[in-house]
């Protein structure tokens, strides 16, 4: 049967079926027990680093394979999404970590953290969200003071991914609180750093192999030359990262999708009911014509969007946006179906839907929740028929 | 230190079929993978590459498709591959294979030091062809290999039996065969695939290595397949119904003397 043609490199093949190949001989025969057990993957994630894909996205320069397309890493994901996102999201945790230094940090910074980062060594994380603060950024509450050769910072991080398992963190923090959204700033901070702890492991719905805990900074010192860029810039530079890794996001929803469907369509072939495969009913073949379609629109576009954004165009908020609302709301709804398909057993921990099912939600939340999502298109559309005069 | 590995390239047997009439392996559209054992046999050799600066040598004779299993070793670590392939080496059985091996290792410029096996091939299960190597090479042999260290000029190893295991050691050169538990073979990283793909693999002929016609393919085989063929499937047996364990015991009984075995 003829798959869709996307016009993939050779690089991009070759990742895509190495990731699929590690997706199913590694991840596939653990998933439900890191699930169980809210296990961290570290041992995946340490064998994805000998396999150069911790630094897919990182430029060989400081150590990575650099990719040419976002494209090359959004395959990764997706494949490891395919059979388990709780371990895809600890993987692309450390892109997202990693990219306020990769899109704003300084040639130093990028010399001395990224390295460890594309081997695998070190893990990243990403922290913005705070108790009070998630989809309003701007409403963050840590402070960041400068002190001498240092900035000392206050408050509390919550919910983040790979917290307690990364080495370094990317930290957005008030550095004046005047100026509101454009009063903050990122700094690079080190596991390790005085005043710098962890709080709670959180217990989650789904994705539960990965970790989620809350960053706390008591009079934590960090040198005055880990912040990212000037003073102020946190802002534009958070936005700058959600722009390019929402698709991120995106192609899990696509891949948790795919791995859905395909189980929804297997069991559907040999599951017989009433003398015949249950496949052979016209509801149920309805109901996986609907799954399929909606997962090829989500990754076309997902496609798209990667390839879009490669060229570096300004204002690509809305796109992005459109990616991760559409592909998000299809896994949501593609992984509920495929426990229907499965009926009993697919509201069984036997089988791999509902855990399917439970990992779904959370892409509708994080980064952004849909609603966010909505928005920003929304706003991206006045504005943008608003200068066609 | 100079590793070579041989290996073999194999049918995935979980997706072989065989034809019920003429009872011969169906080989079309099924995948062909290196030799499970095999790659437990590259990755111990990878391990000294690491950890003593080995140099890993892959070989393996076989149709020019074998090329893929090479290009696999090599995109996992190896650092030369070598295939043995010739019209002339068709039909060899597990003695001529082990004497055109032993002849390429022969060739080989850098002499080896430890060469390795699988414990044996999935298709044919022989586990003839490592001893067979090192008889030809006049080498010390220990198969059945778990635990490899190198210590000075010795190799010092772990063999398993089915009721325990042996420490041995060995002078290298010498040959083994390794087990499934000795390790986790390692999957290819991205660059190992993206040279892999574009390197060059060296084919050596029956010439090339100096073997004799006499000794290779059909005519150097001493072994004949007179039929091969799927063993009749077992019959089924008596349950006995173990709900009352007395009459149970009882009906047992009676069957045993009705067979005479008691």
């Amino acid at each position: 049967m003829a798959q869709m043609d996307y016009g993939l490199t050779e690089t991009q093949i070759e990742i895509r079926d190495m990731v699929r190949e590690f997706a199913q001989d590694r991840v596939k025969p653990v998933r439900a027990e890191l699930d169980e057990k809210e296990e961290f993957p570290r041992e995946l994630l340490n064998e994805l680093g000998r396999m150069d894909l911790m630094g897919l996205y990182i430029p060989e320069e400081y150590g990575g394979f650099g990719a040419e397309s976002m494209l090359d890493f959004v395959l990764a994901v997706e494949e490891l999404s395919r059979v388990c996102i709780g371990v895809s999201v600890s993987y692309a945790a450390n892109a997202l970590g990693a990219d306020p230094i990769l899109i704003g940090g300084s040639d130093e910074q990028k010399k001395k953290y990224l390295p460890p980062l594309a081997s695998g060594e070190k893990l990243a994380a990403f922290a913005l969200t705070e108790p009070n603060a998630g989809s309003d950024a701007g409403g963050i509450q840590t402070t960041a003071v400068k002190k001498g050769d240092k900035y000392i910072l206050n408050g509390t991080k919550q919910w983040i991914t790979n917290g307690g398992e990364a080495d370094t963190y990317t930290i957005m923090a008030v550095t004046d609180k005047s100026k509101g959204a454009r009063g903050t700033s990122f700094f690079i901070v080190e596991k390790g750093m005085p005043g710098f702890s962890f709080g709670k492991k959180e217990k989650k719905l789904g994705i539960r192999a990965s970790a989620t805990r809350e960053l706390i900074f008591e009079d934590c010192e960090v040198p005055a030359e880990n912040i990212i860029g000037r003073e102020g810039m946190g802002f534009i530079l958070g936005m700058k990262t959600f722009d390019v890794s929402r698709p991120g996001i995106a192609i899990q929803g696509v891949g948790l999708a795919q791995g859905a469907l395909d189980e929804a369509v297997t069991y559907a072939r040999t599951r017989h009911q009433f003398g015949r495969p249950v496949a052979a009913n016209q509801g149920l073949q309805w109901m996986l014509a609907e799954m399929a379609v909606k997962v090829e629109t989500a990754r076309a576009l997902t496609y798209a969007v990667c390839r879009t954004l490669d060229k570096g165009l300004k204002d690509v908020s809305k796109l992005s946006a459109m990616c991760k609302l559409y592909a998000t709301d299809a896994a949501m709804s593609v992984t509920t179906d495929a426990v229907q398909v499965l009926g009993g057993y697919g509201y069984m921990r036997e089988y791999p839907v509902e855990k399917m099912m439970r990992d779904a939600k959370i892409l509708q939340i994080y980064e952004g929740t849909n609603q966010i999502q909505r928005e920003v298109i929304g706003l991206s559309l006045i504005k943008e028929y608003a200068s066609v005069k | 230190m100079h590793v070579v590995v041989c290996i073999k390239q194999v049918p995935d047997t979980g997706d072989v079929k065989i034809n019920p009439e003429t009872n011969t392996l169906i080989r079309e559209g099924v995948e062909s993978i290196i030799n499970p054992f095999d790659e437990n046999a590259l990755e111990a050799a990878l391990v000294l590459k690491e950890t003593s600066g080995a140099t890993v040598t892959v070989m393996t004779m076989g149709p020019p498709q074998a090329e893929s299993a090479l290009r696999e070793c090599m995109a996992r670590g190896a650092d030369d591959v070598i295939l043995l392939s010739d019209r002339a080496f068709a039909g060899s059985d597990t003695w001529a294979t082990s004497y055109a091996l032993a002849q390429g290792i022969r060739t080989l410029e850098q002499k080896p030091d430890i060469i390795l096996f699988g414990k044996q091939a999935i298709d044919g299960d022989t586990a003839q062809v490592g001893p067979g190597v090192a008889e030809f090479l006049d080498l010390p042999v220990i198969t059945y290999v778990r635990k490899l260290e190198v210590e000075g000029e010795t190799v010092q190893v772990e063999r398993v039996f089915e009721d325990g295991y042996e420490k041995m050691e060995a002078p290298m050169p010498v040959v083994l065969t390794i087990l499934k538990e000795m390790n986790v073979p390692r999957m290819a990283s991205l660059r190992g695939r993206m040279k892999a793909k574009k390197a060059e693999i060296k084919t050596w002929t029956a010439e090339h290595i100096k073997a004799d016609p006499k000794e290779i393919g059909l005519q150097g085989s001493p072994t004949k397949v007179v039929r091969i063929f799927t063993p009749p499937k077992k019959t089924g047996g008596v349950r006995i119904d173990g709900s009352h364990p007395l009459e149970a015991a009882r009906a047992l009984v009676e069957k045993l003397k009705e067979q005479k075995v008691v």
